[in-house]
């Protein structure tokens, strides 16, 4: 019964996506646009086909996320320490927080024009962006984790005798790392987001923003559809696969998925 | 009174120090003036572009384009997301495509936009809304299902009807959610527009204020886009829509304050 259910969801949701890609090419093929813009299906998966052949697409790929990681890394370096200092310490706190309140709300792309005169075009710019765009959603996310570590286990683990590093170790830093998790999740969205539009702008040496971009210049539809196809790929395939594996190898085995309040 | 002083000191000694820091910088000359303005010139600029009316035009131009987007976007995704929730032929239709698309993000659409309907306003407000809509329509669509089926069998049982059924339970239950929905997609509108006016050279705008000037290399005007982009990011947040929150959700006695 279960697997009828299941079967019968998946073909509708085919059938969903079918559907979708037929509208398009009756779209494409009803000359309302010319087809260099909008081109039917065949050929855009011709065109991907061939960027896929001739290594373009991949290498591009390749520089997105890598780009992306760079990012998520410096994000990681800058926030989780400052995070954690935030959640531990009232005095940083009382520092960090309005600063932090302030600058969150500026969209990172904002700064792209700045940082281009700052410091040139190319590679810096990007990863400062995308390191931008990254580190809030980390900093917030590791102090809300840290405060909301259960007072409880704190104070067992002071009564059993931990001192300050092992508390610390064993306590704190399992305790909070659900929290931790979901804001470099979050900080991968922002950072995907940031990355094609300082790639677009500041004019790094290759990636997937910067071959959309320079399409348009050939009016190359194709190659800017088949991009933006890459761009889901890579970032439902990344999300899926990197995420759930490090999650599985560390928060659900420290058991802190249930107390955390039961994601999954 | 006291501690009133105290409290303001406390929050302001960030910014002051970060303040300072820059002055420092500034003054110490170790980047060119022109790059690295000193915060009297900014302060200057901004105060001139703030009189002269400039800036509000492109405050003006950014906020209408932002609410015309978001508009947009909470119309298709609020209906989108419902019509999901409720039938099920058309959750199983749709949500496959969607969950693929949400995570594209919008801005890899912009040149493409450029291409199809041209530059300006049209494909800047299309975009944000296209971009936007996405986290509406999922969250509209998970507030439908998350309502409690005892509500809707208690309802019926009162003998409500389709209708009833529909504006006293469903809506009313699902608002939570399709309000963060919303929120978190005037967020998404509000982090993409200012690149979006940058790439889609739009007559006016906080974003292209930012852009034209880096042509002129006028840094102070520059930061004075960054300033008031943050500024009205925070109002937005703070606002709108902390204060819708507060009248529907809270009042109904979905959520406490």
């Amino acid at each position: 019964m279960s697997s009828a259910l299941l079967s019968r969801s998946f073909w509708r949701g085919v059938a969903g996506l079918v559907l979708l890609l037929l509208l398009w090419e009756l779209f494409a093929r009803s000359g309302l646009f010319t087809q260099a813009l909008t081109p039917p299906l065949s050929r855009i998966a011709k065109v991907a086909w061939r960027i896929l052949l001739d290594g373009s697409l991949l290498t591009n790929s390749a520089y997105t996320l890598t780009r992306v990681l760079a990012g998520l890394l410096l994000a990681c370096l800058v926030g989780i320490p400052i995070g954690i200092l935030m959640g531990r310490f009232r005095a940083v706190e009382r520092f960090f927080l309005p600063l932090v309140s302030v600058a969150m709300p500026i969209p990172s792309l904002a700064w792209v024009p700045l940082f281009i005169l700052w410091f040139g075009i190319g590679e810096v710019t990007t990863l400062l962006v995308v390191g931008y765009a990254a580190t809030f959603p980390v900093i917030y996310n590791v102090w809300t984790g840290v405060r909301a570590v259960n007072p409880l286990w704190m104070r067992s683990a002071l009564a059993m005798g931990a001192d300050h590093k092992q508390l610390f170790r064993s306590v704190v830093l399992p305790g909070a790392s659900p929290y931790v998790f979901t804001g470099i999740r979050l900080a991968f969205g922002r950072a995907w987001i940031a990355v094609i539009g300082g790639e677009m702008l500041a004019n790094p040496a290759a990636g997937l923003g910067r071959a959309i971009f320079d399409a348009r210049e050939f009016l190359d539809s194709e190659v800017m559809l088949a991009s933006i196809f890459a761009i889901g790929v890579v970032g439902i395939a990344f999300e899926r696969l990197a995420f759930q594996f490090v999650e599985t190898r560390t928060v659900a085995r420290w058991g802190m998925v249930a107390a955390a309040g039961g994601r999954r | 009174m006291k501690h009133f002083a105290r409290e303001a000191l406390v929050t302001s000694a960030p910014f002051l120090l970060l303040a300072a820091a820059w002055e420092a910088v500034a003054i110490a000359g170790i980047f060119p003036e022109k790059l690295f303005p000193s915060l009297e010139t900014v302060f200057d600029t901004l105060v001139s572009l703030a009189l002269s009316g400039i800036l509000w035009g492109h405050v003006a131009g950014t906020i209408v384009r932002l609410a015309l987007g978001f508009l947009i976007a909470a119309a298709v995704g609020v209906v989108a997301g419902v019509l999901m929730g409720r039938f099920q032929v058309v959750e199983e239709l749709f949500l496959p495509a969607v969950s693929f698309a949400y995570p594209i993000p919008g801005l890899a659409y912009a040149p493409l936009f450029v291409l199809w309907f041209g530059l300006g306003d049209l494909p800047a407000v299309l975009l944000v809304g296209a971009a936007s809509c996405f986290v509406i329509i999922l969250n509209s669509w998970k507030g439908v299902k998350a309502v409690r089926p005892l509500w809707l069998r208690a309802a019926e049982v009162m003998g409500a009807n389709e209708r009833q059924m529909f504006w006293k339970v469903m809506v009313p239950a699902a608002l939570p959610y399709i309000l963060n929905g919303l929120r978190l997609g005037l967020a998404q509108a509000w982090r993409i527009l200012v690149i979006i006016e940058m790439l889609m050279a739009v007559e006016r705008g906080l974003g292209w204020m930012i852009f034209g000037a880096r042509e002129f290399l006028n840094t102070d005007v520059m930061l004075c886009g960054v300033l008031v982009i943050g500024i009205v990011g925070l109002l937005l947040e703070k606002q709108v829509f902390e204060r819708i929150e507060r009248y529907t959700v809270v009042r109904w006695g979905m959520l406490t304050a």
